[in-house]
């Protein structure tokens, strides 16, 4: 039986990071789909970027970013007395970058279809806006929230370059399972890289199936009545 | 409460501007072709159209002006539009009870209870929105708006999703909204049939702006304001009571200043009091009692006006019953062949047909 370890690791640290980007993805994605800043283009680039760029460039960029010589590393290892290079934390911030798209877009593009048609229903109902966006434009983009939450996830767990660069191979701090199969198939020992990708394989099977099955179940967002 | 509008807002080349009181009570129509700017006057009100400068003020309630600008779900209003906006993630009970719990209105008399009943939404309260027909929606949309306890009801072509017949019914309950809660409305529309079945005072808008505003019949009986109005379908609009039923010839008996009428069958009861419409072209003239003729409507009037239009084959003549007036659209040469004129006695045949359906609104 192989080490667990690595795998436990992996489903928090994709946890952590959807539950993260949940709170910071909402605000990004309601900003986009209702601004008509001329910043905005070069916002959904940026936040595109982690689809296009190699994860070794991104986390190249990110080892940079969260050194401990670079301004946020510094600050981080003065507060906590820890690096953010090679930790648990760091990887979060790090998966947090890089899954962004994977939660920002399928927000934006539901709170696009809903349009402002039901949140002025909602004013002239007396809802403020922050209790229209939580009453109103939430719910109805929660099949998106589902879709977002899922891909975040699945994308997470799903990371390897980016670790790599950023996290290492820390047993219990960074070692998440595509480090150990890695490992695995470099030390030629196929019986345990075998039984970590079946389970990776069975999960993520089961996980889609669970949401497409969900799907079916709510309305899309926008069909409003 | 009532509320007075001065306003302006730039749309590219078009400018809407606006400087008008509303009245306080009963249904006030904002009639006018697609474009002239209703639907945006009725969201300027609503605080829905953040680019409109100038004075918005509901009594002593300032809702905009030029150092602020109240936002909507503050402005003491009631708003349904085109397409109903349910929401759809809950039922019916749901959306009603959406409106309810955010109203900061204490003192209203509107009650969920009320409401239900008024619109005979009982069966539909557990029903998911998104499973109603057009008119079950637009109910629910109008009591749910109901709920959040306006003293203002704002509503934007509220029936022009629906078919003719479910118009008909919405209408007679739009109609019956002043009296029953106590809420003055403002009716968008485009269409004079609604504006003659339900509304008490009309504001014409033309262009981005305000042409004319007062009583309906006043308005209507304005040959001069034909061009806003919609010439076809220009007459007058009057409220008789129902004084009897034909049942063999299927014909209602009603009087009005005095005058016996008859029409088809209206399903009422005797002692209720309808409003007819009276088209200009469906009112012929004639010096004399005319016999022989198959026209059961002929009223005793006296001609008060005639407007002739050089350009045209029509003259528009205004007559006079009791303190009620008709309008009638003949061609000028009969009023130079039967030699008609101002303070002329004269006899007012209307054709039946002429009480269109349509044009039956139930008045309080």
């Amino acid at each position: 039986m192989p080490d667990l370890g690595p795998l436990w690791l992996t489903l928090q640290l994709a946890a952590v990071t959807t539950l993260l980007l949940l709170v910071v993805g909402t605000p990004v994605a309601w900003w986009l789909s209702q601004t008509r800043s001329r910043i905005k283009p070069a916002i959904e680039a940026l936040t595109a970027l982690p689809l296009v760029l190699p994860p070794t460039v991104i986390g190249f960029y990110l080892l940079i970013t969260l050194s401990p010589k670079a301004p946020l590393g510094a600050f981080f290892l003065s507060v906590t007395g820890e690096t953010l290079t090679f930790s648990f934390t760091g990887l979060v911030l790090a998966s947090m970058f890089y899954s962004l798209p994977f939660m920002v877009q399928p927000l934006q593009a539901a709170f696009e279809i809903i349009g402002r048609a039901p949140l002025e229903a909602a004013a002239t109902l007396r809802a403020k806006p922050i209790d229209a966006f939580f009453s109103v434009a939430a719910p109805m983009a929660f099949r998106a929230y589902i879709t977002a939450s899922v891909l975040t996830f699945a994308h997470t767990i799903g990371e390897f370059g980016v670790v790599l660069m950023v996290g290492g191979n820390i047993p219990g701090q960074t070692k998440v399972i595509s480090i150990a199969i890695y490992e695995h198939v470099e030390s030629i020992n196929y019986a345990e890289a075998h039984v970590l990708s079946g389970i990776l394989l069975a999960f993520s099977f089961f996980v889609l199936l669970l949401v497409y099955s969900l799907n079916r179940r709510f309305p899309l967002a926008g069909q409003s009545a | 409460m009532s509320l007075s509008v001065n306003v302006t807002c730039h749309f590219g080349d078009f400018q809407l501007q606006v400087d008008q009181s509303f009245s306080g009570t009963g249904i006030t129509a904002l009639f006018g072709p697609s474009g002239c700017g209703k639907s945006t006057l009725l969201r300027i009100i609503a605080g829905l159209e953040s680019k409109a400068k100038g004075v918005v003020n509901s009594g002593a309630a300032i809702w905009q002006n030029e150092k602020q600008f109240m936002p909507t779900w503050q402005r003491d209003i009631g708003f349904v539009f085109q397409e109903p906006r349910l929401f759809p993630h809950l039922t019916v009970a749901g959306n009603l009870a959406y409106a309810q719990k955010r109203s900061t209105n204490i003192q209203s008399q509107i009650t969920l209870e009320k409401v239900v009943a008024a619109l005979d939404l009982a069966p539909l309260l557990n029903r998911r929105v998104t499973a109603l027909s057009g008119g079950e929606k637009q109910r629910v949309a109008i009591g749910r708006s109901l709920l959040t306890k306006p003293s203002l009801m704002l509503m934007d072509e509220p029936l022009s999703a629906l078919d003719m017949k479910r118009r008909s019914s919405i209408l007679l309950l739009i109609r019956s909204l002043p009296e029953t809660f106590g809420v003055p409305v403002i009716y968008v529309t485009h269409a004079i049939d609604e504006v003659a079945q339900i509304a008490d005072r009309i504001a014409l808008l033309s262009d981005g702006r305000i042409c004319a505003e007062g009583p309906l019949d006043a308005i209507l009986e304005n040959p001069e304001l034909d061009d806003l109005t919609g010439r076809f379908e220009a007459g007058v609009v009057i409220d008789a009571k129902i004084t009897g039923q034909d049942k063999k010839f299927q014909l209602t008996l009603l009087e009005c200043q005095g005058q016996a009428l008859i029409m088809p069958l209206i399903p009422l009861h005797i002692g209720e009091t309808v409003r007819l419409r009276i088209r200009a072209r469906d009112v012929a003239l004639a010096t004399e009692i005319p016999r022989g003729l198959s026209i059961r409507n002929v009223l005793p009037a006296r001609i008060i006006a005639i407007d002739s239009n050089l350009e045209s084959a029509f003259a528009e003549v205004i007559l006079v019953f009791g303190d009620r007036k008709l309008r009638s659209r003949i061609t000028r040469a009969s009023v130079e062949e039967l030699n008609l004129e101002p303070g002329k006695a004269v006899y007012a045949l209307i054709k039946s047909i002429a009480f269109d359906r349509r044009g039956i609104g139930i008045t309080p």
